[in-house]
């Protein structure tokens, strides 16, 4: 079956006035109903992209579609497909929680009657509707947090922006905002999805794109991009502490302290083969885990070698 | 360009005027009582006590000369004030951006902007109104051109207020045009005297400043004399508000001051 883009964007560039070039040619593309991650370091080009797509912030030069809509032609409709969760806190804090979403519907077209019945729909299924005539000013972080969900999602769109909803949220919180999304996601909303906790993109998300210096370095299936690490590192408790690293052939081992010992396991190898040379040394393994979750080494590494790569020209 | 549904227009008008509105009750002891005593303290003092020493102005007792003026000056300012405190702190606060990521067309944000800064502008000058009937008798003899005026002069200074607080990037660029070119020209622009007692040269230079033509407009429209004639007035008022419509509209349009 042919789906519908989400989002299409072509040859996409941004330079801001004072000559820094955000965003240098990005072409993305994201499926209706994905779970999609943006990925990136710190000014890599993130929140310009998304700034662009929810015209917040004028492109250069390129196209782009939300559902078909182009933002240069047919605006409107492109804004009414979108909810958006910005980074920032960006809300009258001297306004009830209830005002807040009821006049994001109102600017959405809703009438009262219909944005009424939306409003207490959100704020009840973000755990809010308790505190809806409370000024948004008295709420925590991760409430304020869900507020701008509620927010977001009040006209229905069909394509949810969010911009690192979950900094600065408890992990409690962070992992029920997990279940709300998958849910939101599983009913047809397509969500792109910006975070600096990979553990969530890799978690939440089925494709993803890594955008460093303003140019898209990855985009793939997430199973796929997984698949090119090379190389992991995992952490074994040892039943029994040892004196020093055991030297096993064909891995890299290194000892942590005296119950934990770190080894690269190359994509070549098999963790059976790992257990067996532990076995013939009389070495028991109470429990083992990644020493970095996957997504974050690769990220690491992508993003490593281009500054490694960079270092190199300027030397 | 494909324009959004009138249906989503219409009501994101109405949820701007009502949040504006709701915002000028919420804060009344901001929004509308500091004009009304400040309206009160100029009626006692420049009115009741100097002005019984000046005598007539224009044929009328000095409070009821007086009188149309400040209303005016009242409406000026909050209508002024309303919208760039308002535009100028959801810009800062960021809250803004609800509306700029909507489907709202810009002439809907400016709009509903201005209806708020007109609410509060008529709700201001009301109240001056009844404390200017404790002082003088107010005869209204045009009350369509009255009105008119009134209300057309609350949209023109709303939106340059817009403008304000599009062009602001901190709090003192918002107290700054009001300190050193509005109330200037509020205070030049005929509230307190008619322009025959100037002499030529600065007689014709009051000319060019706009304030003169609103104030002696609705001057017209209460007591029926005017420094300026009623058509130069209306003229006036009408250039500066397509004018400054279409600089808002620009502006976000463009989104100068508010995106990037």
């Amino acid at each position: 079956m042919c789906r519908m883009k989400a989002l299409a964007i072509n040859s996409l560039t941004k330079t801001y006035p004072n000559g820094i070039r955000a965003l240098r040619g990005i072409d993305l593309e994201v499926e209706e109903g994905d779970f999609f991650a943006l990925l990136g370091p710190n000014g890599a080009g993130k929140t310009t992209t998304i700034g662009i797509i929810t015209s917040l912030v004028n492109k250069t030069d390129g196209d782009v579609r939300v559902f078909g809509h182009s933002l240069d032609n047919d605006v409107y409709a492109a804004k009414a497909c979108i909810g958006v969760v910005p980074q920032e806190i960006n809300m009258n804090l001297y306004e009830s929680c209830y005002d807040i979403v009821m006049n994001q519907a109102g600017y959405y077209g809703i009438p009262r009657s219909q944005a009424a019945v939306h409003t207490e729909a959100m704020l009840r299924q973000l755990q809010l509707w308790d505190r809806r005539d409370d000024q948004a000013r008295g709420l925590s972080g991760g409430m304020k947090r869900r507020l701008m969900i509620a927010r977001a999602l009040v006209h229905s769109p069909k394509l949810l922006i969010l911009d690192e909803p979950t900094a600065g949220v408890d992990i409690e919180i962070r992992r029920s905002m997990w279940e709300f999304l998958k849910e939101i996601n599983e009913q047809g909303t397509t969500i792109i999805l910006t975070t600096h906790y990979l553990e969530e993109a890799e978690t939440l998300c089925r494709n993803i794109a890594i955008i460093d210096d303003g140019k898209i370095v990855e985009n793939d299936r997430m199973s796929a991009i997984l698949r090119k690490l090379h190389q992991e590192v995992f952490v074994l408790d040892l039943v029994n502490p040892l004196d020093a690293a055991p030297v096993l052939p064909d891995f890299k081992v290194r000892s942590v302290n005296a119950s934990e010992l770190e080894v690269e396991v190359g994509r070549g190898q098999s963790l059976n083969d790992l257990f067996s040379l532990l076995n013939e040394r009389s070495i028991a393994v109470s429990s083992m885990r990644n020493k970095t979750n996957r997504l974050e080494e690769l990220f690491i590494r992508l993003t490593q070698r281009k500054e490694a790569a960079t270092d190199g020209r300027v030397g | 360009m494909s324009g959004a549904p009138l249906k989503i227009q219409l009501v994101g008008l109405y949820t701007i005027v009502r949040k504006e509105t709701s915002r000028v009750a919420r804060i009344w002891v901001q929004t509308i009582v500091p004009p009304a005593i400040t309206m009160s303290l100029y009626f006692v003092i420049f009115g009741n006590l100097i002005g019984r020493r000046i005598g007539d102005m224009g044929g009328f007792d000095y409070m009821q000369f007086m009188a149309p003026g400040l209303i005016m000056m009242s409406v000026i300012t909050s209508s002024y004030g309303n919208v760039v405190s308002s535009f100028f702190g959801a810009k800062f606060q960021g809250y803004l951006q609800e509306m700029l990521v909507s489907p709202l067309s810009g002439w809907v944000i400016i709009l509903g902007h201005v209806m708020g800064g007109v609410v509060r502008g008529l709700a201001v000058g009301a109240i001056v109104t009844v404390v200017a009937l404790f002082f003088t008798d107010i005869d209204v003899k045009h009350p369509f051109i009255a009105f008119a005026v009134l209300i057309l002069t609350a949209m023109v200074f709303s939106m340059a207020g817009m403008i304000n607080a599009i062009f602001a990037r901190k709090f003192d660029d918002i107290a700054i045009i009001p300190a050193f070119i509005l109330a200037p020209l509020t205070y030049l622009g005929g509230v307190f005297y008619t322009t025959s007692l100037l002499p030529d040269f600065w007689a014709g230079l009051s000319k060019v400043n706009p304030i003169l033509y609103m104030v002696n407009g609705f001057r017209y429209g209460i007591i029926g004399v005017s420094d300026i004639s009623i058509g130069s007035a209306f003229a006036v008022i009408l250039v500066f508000l397509a004018l400054f419509a279409v600089t808002c509209y620009y502006l976000i349009h463009k989104g100068i001051g508010l995106r990037d």
